[in-house]
């Protein structure tokens, strides 16, 4: 589970401070598919971030899977999210100068996992993705929508609890997009805990969870309740986003 | 994890081999400078007698013009060579376990054989007594040095040097032997190994540098055949000297003398000899400077007669300089580099790398560029010492004798280049640690 209890994140520039997170407060209960929406500039990268643990906030609480993250070092943190946490972002992200084998490797690295076993996990998650004859080619080799299977492959290898997903399909046009939800789907029923941050309303509303921040809050924030019924009503989405 | 670092680092520098190559050649230039630089130096400054330092000594006394110093740059110093009369005086005392005295001369060498085919060699010889062998240390290839009695004599007997003897005799055992020097026969008694000592302190009047001499004779020789020196002679008063015996007895400084004193008493009784040699002298009319009676040892001495020049000490205070200008421009390209990067190292980041394993991995691509650096560093500085050598060895040039000592600043440089380009790795690879991953993840 994953539990921010008033969390606010304050950005100071020169000139100006940005409440990007204010009193912030989400559960988000394993094995869930939270869609994450709201208008540009809310705050949801930034709560991505910290939940992702790339980011610290100023004050509040956040617990991952009953670790209380504040005050930990960046070691933990890192190895934290190492372990907990797989990354998908809007731009694929990709390290260019490793073919797609190697990428996927890398979240396993930073474990120290015996060669066989990477090399195990690494063809499983990119046989899931459908990408297991692509292995030695280079990331530029691929389609975008082959790429963010890879970086999916990538975020999962290491079997991570959750799945952070910055506006995943933001560069894809809407079949590739629909393919890669598909596999979020997929990924999902195996068991990970999905939260998906999109603009895209017929996406967010194949997610068993809608959230929406705006201005830096959980528009309608509720405490977990082990019972609530699954899947609700898509919360109505912000004027002018659209597919 | 280090092999996965390593890996990583051979990839990234491929990725860019432009900056790459730029990077490992002014860590190479900056090492191979400071290497030349240093051998040189080294080989310049080094004492080449060390474990005698506290034995031997040279002796020198004030015998110059009242008037004014024998040298205006250092008039607390006396001349570096004595009168004709005064070194057979010093030399004369039974205080020193051995003394020497001696100086350079010319001379054509031929065959005393007409059997043997080899040409007549205009040859630098060495007019000393018997101490001069046992008192430097000189190593022997064949037979030795000659008794003290053959000083006096005087008899002709030689010494060789192993080039002379590898030009007359083809290297084999030539004791026993006969070589004309000029128009007189001598006896070879020994013949030296392969001897370099850079600098020759025993005498660094001409060429420092120089290989030592051909030949060496035993001294009384001077005296009968009427040598001239064909060394440095320095005379500061109009005498009128007809005859070489006149010569002898002139106030004419052109005799180097060493002693041997083994420990700080035989030190002090000469000290006193000295002295008292010199009070004497003072009664019959001569030494009419302040009292400047002094036993220097090699050390001293060396730095006495500036063998090591200011210039050389710059040169190798600017070499310094170059390596870190190039270490600096390297600091600078691997920053630029890293930072280039660090949308990169955000990915890594976020996918669990620590500020740790992001600095390991940066510092370890700054080794491995040190590391080959360091090594086509070391191949230049080889290839800059040999054109050196080409370019400045002459045949008598002990040139190469600078050269045998390279070995150890080689070590000291590249140890110290290695540590500076890890230094310079330290602060772009601490940098790229501390970028917040969010900010380059959100700009692609
Ligand atoms: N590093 C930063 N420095 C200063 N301000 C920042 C920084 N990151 C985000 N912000 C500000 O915080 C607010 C929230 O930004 P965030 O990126 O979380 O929005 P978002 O909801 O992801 O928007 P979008 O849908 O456009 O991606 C914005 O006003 C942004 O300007
Ligand atoms: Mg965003």
């Amino acid at each position: 589970m994953l539990a921010m209890r008033h969390i606010s994140k304050v950005f100071r520039t020169d000139l100006i401070e940005t409440h990007a997170l204010r009193d912030f407060s989400l559960e988000v209960a394993e094995g869930d598919f939270v869609a994450v929406t709201g208008p540009s500039g809310s705050g949801k990268t930034t709560f991505l971030n910290v939940a992702g643990l790339l980011e610290g906030f100023d004050t509040g609480s956040y617990q991952l899977d009953g670790v209380d993250t504040s005050g930990l070092s960046d070691d933990a943190r890192s190895r934290l999210r190492n372990e907990k946490i797989g990354f998908i972002f809007q731009s694929f992200n990709l390290i260019p100068d490793l073919d797609i084998f190697d990428n996927v490797d890398v979240p396993l690295r930073y474990r120290r996992m015996k060669a066989a076993d990477r090399r195990e996990r690494i063809t499983s998650a990119l046989d899931l993705v459908g990408l297991g004859s692509r292995a030695h080619h280079m990331p530029s080799q691929l389609s975008g929508g082959q790429q963010q299977r890879v970086a999916i492959a990538r975020a999962i290898a290491g079997d991570p609890k959750f799945l952070l997903a910055d506006e995943p399909t933001g560069n894809l046009d809407s079949l590739m997009a629909r393919q890669v939800m598909d596999l979020l789907e997929q990924i999902n029923e195996m068991g990970t805990t999905i939260v998906l941050v999109t603009h895209d309303p017929e996406l967010a509303r194949r997610a068993q969870r809608n959230v929406q921040i705006i201005d830096g809050q959980v528009s309608d924030y509720r405490p977990y309740e082990p019972h609530a019924p699954a899947a609700r009503e898509p919360v109505p989405l912000a004027a002018g986003a659209g597919a | 994890m280090m092999s996965y670092y390593l890996k990583l680092a051979v990839r990234s520098l491929r990725r860019s081999p432009g900056i790459t190559s730029l990077m490992v050649l002014a860590i190479a230039l900056g090492i191979a400078v400071c290497v030349i630089t240093l051998t040189v130096h080294h080989g310049m400054s080094s004492n080449p007698i060390w474990w005698k330092n506290d034995r031997l000594y040279a002796v020198t006394l004030d015998s110059w013009d009242p008037e004014r110093p024998a040298d205006e740059d250092h008039p607390e110093l006396p001349p570096s060579e004595l009168t004709w009369r005064d070194a057979e005086a010093v030399t004369r005392s039974d205080i020193p376990l051995r003394s020497v005295r001696m100086h350079k001369a010319g001379g054509v060498l031929s065959s005393g054989d007409s059997r043997v085919p080899a040409r007549p060699e205009r040859v630098i010889a060495r007019m000393t007594t018997a101490g001069f062998f046992d008192m430097f240390d000189v190593p022997f290839r064949y037979g030795g040095g000659w008794k003290a009695t053959a000083d006096a004599g005087p008899e002709p007997v030689v010494v060789l040097s192993s080039k002379v003897n590898e030009q007359f005799f083809g290297g084999a055992d030539s004791v026993g032997k006969t070589i004309r020097w000029d128009d007189r026969e001598y006896r070879v008694v020994g013949v030296l190994a392969p001897w370099h000592p850079a600098p020759t302190f025993y005498d660094l009047n001409n060429g420092a540098f120089d290989d030592p001499e051909d030949i060496y004779v035993p001294i009384g020789w001077t005296e009968k055949l009427e040598l001239p020196s064909g060394g440095n002679t320095n005379c500061w008063n109009a005498e009128d000297i007809q005859s070489f015996a006149d010569f002898l007895n002139s106030g004419c400084v052109w005799i180097q003398v060493w002693v041997e004193l083994p420990d700080a008493a035989s030190k002090a009784r000469m000290q006193a000899f000295l002295d008292n040699y010199v009070a004497g002298e003072r009664r019959g009319g001569r030494f009419k400077r302040p009292n400047n009676n002094r036993l220097t040892n090699v050390d001293q001495w060396l730095v006495d007669n500036e063998v090591v020049g200011n210039d050389n000490r710059m040169l190798v205070a600017l070499a310094f300089a170059f390596l870190s200008v190039c270490l600096i421009n390297t600091v600078g390209l691997l920053l630029a580099k890293f930072l280039g990067h660090a949308a990169i190292t955000g990915v890594r980041r976020a996918l669990g790398a620590s500020r740790r394993q992001v600095f390991l991995q940066h510092l370890t691509e700054a080794g491995l560029l040190a590391a080959v650096g360091a090594a086509l560093g070391v191949v230049l500085a080889g290839a800059g010492l040999w054109a050196l050598r080409i370019m400045y060895a002459t045949p008598r040039d002990g040139f190469t004798g600078l050269m045998h000592v390279s070995s150890w600043s080689l070590m000291i440089t590249v140890a110290l280049a290695v540590c500076a380009t890890l230094a310079a790795g330290l602060y772009p690879a601490w940098r790229v640690g501390r970028i917040a991953p969010a900010v380059y993840l959100k700009s692609q």
